[in-house]
């Protein structure tokens, strides 16, 4: 079972809540996909209004909410953002994302870095998204955080694991569970990603833009327990070349 | 460096040559590339493209639906101010239009907010003519502190400011600031403007430039269609686009199309732009630029309005007034064009919702 901080969840498969076309179909994809855990961008959420459409549909779906810190340009207005979430949605874990870049959303590690030393001291379940880079998520243990979340390729991209090789070294290394965000764009990813070792992924655009929300959130719920099934039964080593038949060690036997 | 440097190097009647001997085969390697150039721009806003307008619909719609989703951001804009010392003259608040001047009091905002908050708007744009001796930073000041507590997000569209001016205004609460250059025909801009500020092409070309340096969110761009030939000016307006994000490269873009409207006292457009042609227009800014905001105001006809959602727009104004005053203080008073899609907000609302979309009214915190 995944643990993060002092929680256990039985699903290794997470969501946004970004892009639906509607609240309904938002809602069918996270009972399809089985997700217990929904991110949401404390921008998008109207704590003024009572009865907050997003909010309400997350609600009656039974997920913990995730407050993102989607739209802040650097770790002061994170740490804002992060005590604002706090207080309107009562919980302490938060996704952290700082990207001062607005077209490709490239999170900035040195805010990213700041903002987790302060959160984690303020009692904060951090989970910042990163990219991946190796070195980083070891800084970021050091600060606290509770997980890292290292991006597959640029977000809404759908391009899948284009860092899949620094992401096997974070894997590797980590001591906090590793979440792929950003970047998977079909369950095939997912289930890649989750066979390497993943400890979990974070889906949105992929669900959010599909034709069918429902189905394709029931398709990463799939995609997402063969992959760790496969990492668990341990996958058996490919080989580019065939078996030589005369082995180059071959004379030690004779 | 500003844009002023990049777009002196360019010569009017050059491009225009350019864009309409663009080819087929032009057109064609600018649908099948996937980081597109201002050149394949052109091709795109060419004639040559017309036959292609269903393929870039197709990827307009694809690229916009991958970047924003299915989500429409809902926006009203508020009128503070017919004051105007400007002569412009496709603007019905041209200062050579002699009628009753209004620029509302505090206790006239709030009023207006009380209604706007009411249609369920987060999103507002300030809007004001030029009257720098009563409608200044001061006022946009305090019209920005009576309001900032209301809405989750704040735009200004006001005479072009000095660099700290913005700053200011940034620290105030604006997110974005709109400034269009209406044509960059230079020897044409004269002539639609002029008297007043606004007549120094310059100073104007240069505004987008002095906002990026403030730190100010949001740069809205545009031209007004209908002034001169639509191609060439939206050409210019997409290569100011790409120097700005390459420049500014931590502020977020919005490119508006607005068409001439009827208003008291002014010309017929030079130019009619077609909705095919707005439209090519539309999938072209999105083909060339995945991640800029495309906006359609009650401007447009309820038709155009009905169809467009699919094809790349963003964000959408409904149940807008253009005078000040005009929600609830002072219906009556001097607007500064018709608007066409009359419904109502409810209306536009459930007209999004019908194709698939859902309207987004708050996707800013105030606080931020």
């Amino acid at each position: 079972m995944l643990k993060i901080a002092y929680q256990s969840f039985s699903s290794r498969l997470f969501l946004g809540s970004g892009k639906y076309g509607s609240s309904q179909e938002m809602y069918d994809s996270i009972i399809a996909s089985g997700t217990e855990m929904v991110t949401v961008a404390l921008k998008r959420i109207d704590t003024d209004t009572p009865g907050d459409e997003l909010l309400e549909a997350l609600k009656k779906a039974n997920v913990k909410l995730w407050p993102n810190t989607s739209g802040v340009r650097n770790a002061k207005e994170a740490v804002f953002a992060a005590q604002l979430a706090r207080e309107a949605l009562e919980t302490n874990w938060l996704k952290l994302e700082i990207h001062p870049d607005p077209r490709y959303l490239m999170p900035d590690p040195i805010e990213t870095l700041k903002a987790t030393e302060e959160l984690a001291k303020l009692g904060f379940i951090v989970l910042p998204y990163i990219h991946a880079d190796p070195v980083l998520c070891k800084r970021l243990e050091d600060a606290g955080t509770a997980a890292v979340m290292p991006l597959g390729s640029p977000i809404g991209s759908n391009k899948g694991l284009k860092t899949e090789d620094f992401l096997e070294i974070i894997i590797e290394q980590s001591k906090v569970p590793v979440i792929v965000d950003a970047g998977i764009g079909a369950p095939s990813h997912a289930a890649k990603a989750m066979e390497m070792g993943a400890d979990a992924v974070l889906v949105n655009t992929a669900i959010a833009s599909s034709k069918d929300t429902l189905k394709m959130g029931n398709a990463f719920k799939n995609a997402v327990v063969a992959g760790r099934m496969a990492f668990e039964a341990g996958l058996s080593k490919t080989s580019k070349e065939a078996k030589a038949t005369s082995p180059l060690t071959g004379f030690l036997n004779v | 460096m500003n844009f002023k440097n990049i777009f002196d190097t360019y010569n009017w009647d050059e491009q225009k040559a350019s864009i309409y001997s663009k080819s087929t085969r032009d057109v064609e390697a600018a649908l099948n590339t996937h980081k597109r150039t201002p050149e394949d721009f052109k091709a795109l806003i060419s004639p040559a493209a017309v036959p292609y307008l269903e393929e870039m619909a197709r990827v307009s719609h694809e690229l916009t639906k991958k970047r924003f989703g299915k989500t429409i951001q809902m926006y009203a804009p508020m009128y503070l101010s017919n004051e105007c010392n400007n002569i412009c003259t496709y603007c019905g608040f041209s200062l050579d239009n002699k009628v009753k001047r209004k620029t509302l009091t505090d206790t006239e905002i709030l009023k207006e907010v009380e209604f706007i908050k009411q249609q369920g708007f987060n999103h507002i744009l300030l809007v004001t003519g030029e009257a720098n001796h009563t409608v200044h930073l001061p006022y946009f000041k305090r019209a920005i502190e009576l309001i900032r507590s209301h809405f989750a997000n704040i735009s200004i569209e006001v005479q072009p400011l000095e660099t700290n001016e913005y700053k200011e205004l940034h620290e105030a609460g604006v997110y974005s600031v709109l400034v269009y250059q209406e044509t960059y025909h230079k020897e044409v801009y004269k002539q639609y403007h002029p008297k007043g500020k606004k007549s120094n092409f310059d100073y104007r070309l240069e505004t987008p430039d002095r906002i990026g340096r403030s730190g100010i969110h949001k740069i809205g761009l545009g031209v007004l269609l209908g002034l001169e030939d639509w191609r060439i000016d939206s050409f210019f307006c997409a290569l100011h686009l790409d120097y700005l994000q390459k420049n500014y490269w931590q502020t977020k873009y919005s490119v508006s199309f607005p068409r001439m409207r009827p208003a008291e006292g002014i010309i017929e457009p030079n130019v009619i732009v077609t909705d095919k042609e707005l439209v090519q227009l539309l999938c072209a800014y999105r083909l060339f630029s995945e991640d800029v905001e495309l906006s359609v105001s009650t401007r447009e006809s309820e038709h155009l309005r009905n169809n467009i959602i699919p094809l790349g727009v963003t964000s959408m104004s409904a149940g807008s007034k253009t005078n000040p005053g005009g929600y609830a203080v002072e219906p009556e008073s001097l607007e500064q064009f018709e608007i066409s899609d009359e419904r109502s907000v409810e209306e536009i609302s459930q007209l999004i919702k019908r194709s698939g979309y859902e309207p987004v009214y708050k996707d800013w915190e105030k606080t931020f």
